[in-house]
């Protein structure tokens, strides 16, 4: 077979993966590292990867680069300390929708507004798959959890209005079915300047599909195609056709502002650096 | 370097300035605020970098990171902000990450007196974050000594890679004293340990040196190193079994105390012909050693016992000090905390009493000193 | 045939998103629970398998024409 290039970007002594059969972490993590490859001056040596605690999390134990598996929910804040120590290295932030939105959901909105120069990617799976199972802030509206037993009555957030209110200078969502699409979403956030932000939606069968009758994990990824709606035609949708289940995917926002680092630099000169 | 007006909080500041800390992240509180601000000036100067974070959790996350990124770092806080970063000091414990936490004390627990001076964070200081873990956390009683242990603490943190508490409380943080600094050349640097072979000559991360530390490489440095919280072995890959786990928690507890000797430091005075000590520390030493000199005036054989490094307790020295005098008083602004360890260590070979004062104000010298003449009268 | 298979066994988990995304049917799981090419003369080389594969275990090649 032909050498598939984005392989050596994988730790290749430590797959296969620990993620269920059928779960879509494996997807979007691929994507990732195909949306590193595209970018020239982006290497093994000059990329860190970062993550929090969760499946999601996982995901920097098997990408070979400097990884570093944070605390639930910290991600963003030891992503920022790197980015700041060293401007020069390309961060990128892994996450999911317990570790981003709840526990370190503070961290998620205040390193959008200080826009500091992150690629932030959220596997949303929905729930909290590593623990078994439980409501998470974007599991939706009467969907079951273990610790949701008669549907969750929390209303979901979405992490991308979410970004873009607090703000971030780039917001995209895709999903585990539209690979390319997702790969290309990815790429285009690494290439803004700022902090970017990349809402992957991922299949959970076995915590989230399993306890909701969604069925296997293909079935799953269908919802999302059957679903999903590109920005520009959900743009022109009318709002009885935005039905519960229908969903946009795209870029939703993207801005030219100053990134934290270089708005430091400036400090730093103000202050009339001498080393 | 000229005499200069300097507050214990400001001389942290330039202590850490000095020390070669490039990074620091932080919260307001009070009484630790000053600290952040003068980094905030005086940071970017040196090209470093100040960031006020969101809470304190993330104020110890993002310097974390950038000692990970290479940077020497520091953060500072008070009791219930210490109590917030507790989490990720156990992060810095498991992963071996080099940082600096001054906690400035004040009344607690929770908002407590936010101004006034306290000494109830002790044990905070030793088991504050959940786990096993080693710490290292020493004490000032001067605004010169807040330069020096600042220094000693940002050495100490690179040295040992462990998290490293700077035990200050209001007193000290606030007090102003006329302080003569050190040259630049008179300070004394622990650079940033170094990978000592290649990717290529099969490094490892966490593989430990001769001293049991390991020197894992810094982002950024080609090494493609994997740092994470659960138990890991020298790869630095997480491993699920119960060796790993022992011999991982052993190593990081040994790095610590094989060096405990030299990290204990006390300071001892009148001790020639003392039947008695008062062991004290940080703000409640000045007024202790006050005491302890009215007390000689008057004639009783009382020596003066000053804790600098708090954790690893000194051990040793407090059970042969047990076995020197016949009393020994413990005078600390709590209800009662270091007493206990040193009980512990003195193991009944003398007789060991508290005084403690809780109520928001410093000890008088007369207080302690009336503490020394009941334990006297006591023995005697 | 169109196409050469790769497969990497260890890493599959037999999840079927291969099969089941699959236009021309190509794929089943094994009663293993591994991927199996079962019809492999009716493969187009589309690589939606491939593409979708969370645990990258399925790599397919369109056959070069020199091959044929």
């Amino acid at each position: 077979m032909e050498t598939r290039s984005y392989e050596k970007y994988f730790r290749q002594n430590r797959l296969p993966h620990l993620w269920c059969p059928g779960c879509g972490n494996g997807i979007a993590m691929k994507a990732i590292v195909q949306a590193i490859e595209h970018k020239e001056g982006w290497t093994q040596d000059n990329t860190i990867i970062v993550s929090g605690i969760g499946c999601s999390s996982r995901a920097s134990g098997y990408m070979d680069f400097d990884t570093l598996h944070t605390a639930h929910g910290r991600a963003i804040p030891f992503a920022t300390g790197i980015k700041m120590a060293n401007p020069e290295l390309n961060v990128v932030v892994i996450t999911g929708d317990g570790d981003c939105t709840a526990i370190g959901g503070n961290h998620f909105i205040h390193g959008c507004r200080r826009n500091v120069d992150l690629t932030v990617i959220l596997f949303n799976n929905n729930i909290y798959g590593m623990t078994g199972g439980q409501a998470s802030p974007m599991t939706p509206l009467g969907k079951k959890a273990t610790t949701a037993p008669y549907g969750s009555i929390d209303r979901p957030f979405d992490a991308c209005k979410l970004a873009e209110a607090a703000g971030a200078t780039y917001v995209a969502r895709s999903t585990a079915f539209h690979v390319q699409h997702l790969v290309k979403m990815i790429e285009d956030g690494m290439d803004c300047k700022g902090f970017s932000f990349i809402e992957a939606m991922v299949q959970c069968p076995t915590a989230y599909g399993r306890r909701n009758k969604i069925g296997e994990p293909a079935k799953m990824m269908a919802w999302m195609r059957d679903n999903a709606v590109m920005k520009n035609a959900w743009d022109k949708l009318p709002d009885d056709k935005k039905t519960a289940e229908k969903f946009p995917i795209g870029l939703f926002y993207k801005a030219e502002t100053e990134t934290y680092d270089s708005a430091y630099h400036r400090i730093q000169e103000m202050a009339g650096v001498t080393a | 370097m000229s005499a200069r007006l300097m507050q214990g909080n400001e001389a942290v500041a330039e202590g850490a300035i000095a020390a070669g800390v490039r990074f620091f992240g932080g919260y307001p509180i009070t009484p630790s605020t000053e600290i952040a601000e003068m980094m905030a000036k005086l940071l970017p100067k040196v090209g470093g970098t100040f960031i006020q974070m969101e809470d304190e959790i993330a104020s110890m996350g993002v310097i974390l990171g950038a000692s990970l990124a290479g940077k020497k770092v520091l953060t500072a806080s008070s009791g219930p902000g210490i109590s917030l970063k507790q989490e990720l000091i156990g992060y810095a414990s498991a992963t071996e990450i080099p940082a600096v936490i001054v906690n400035v004390q004040r009344v607690g627990p929770s908002t407590g007196q936010p101004t006034a001076p306290s000494q109830g964070d002790v044990m905070q200081a030793r088991w504050g974050t959940h786990g096993d873990h080693s710490i290292i956390a020493i004490s000032p009683w001067s605004v010169r000594e807040a330069f020096d242990l600042t220094i000693k603490s940002v050495n100490y943190a690179e040295r040992f890679r462990v998290p490293v508490i700077l035990l200050m409380d209001e007193i000290v943080g606030h007090l102003r004293e006329n302080v003569e600094l050190p040259a630049e050349n008179e300070i004394e640097i622990y650079p940033r340990r170094a990978p000592k072979i290649s990717r290529a000559e099969g490094y490892e991360p966490y593989a430990p040196d001769e001293d049991l530390v390991p020197n894992i490489a810094n982002f950024g440095e080609g090494y493609h190193v994997h740092v994470t919280g659960l138990i890991h072995d020298e790869t630095g890959f997480p491993v699920g079994s119960p060796k790993v786990t022992e011999d991982s928690i052993r190593r990081m507890h040994e790095k610590i105390e094989r060096a405990a000797d030299e990290i204990i430091e006390v300071q001892q005075e009148f001790m020639d012909d003392a039947e008695f000590a008062v062991v004290a520390f940080g703000g409640t030493a000045r007024t202790a050693y006050e005491a302890v000199l009215n007390a000689r005036a008057k004639g009783l054989k009382v020596g003066f016992v000053r804790l600098i490094t708090i954790w690893p307790f000194a051990d040793k020295i407090i059970a042969q000090l047990a076995k020197k005098v016949r009393g020994i008083l413990v005078a600390e602004l709590n209800y009662g905390q270091l007493v206990g360890e040193v009980q512990r260590a003195a193991n009944g070979a003398c007789l060991v009493k508290l005084c403690r004062k809780y109520d928001m104000t410093i000890f008088e010298p007369e207080e302690i000193l009336a503490s020394i003449e009941n334990l006297v009268a006591e023995v005697k | 045939m169109k196409s050469e298979f790769t497969l990497k066994l260890e890493r599959c988990k037999g999840c079927g998103i291969c099969v089941a995304f699959c236009p021309k049917k190509v794929l089943e799981i094994d009663t293993l629970g591994k991927v199996v090419v079962a019809r492999p003369e009716d493969c187009i080389a589309c690589g939606q398998c491939e593409l979708r594969c969370p645990d990258y275990a399925i790599f397919v090649d369109k056959l070069k024409e020199a091959a044929k």
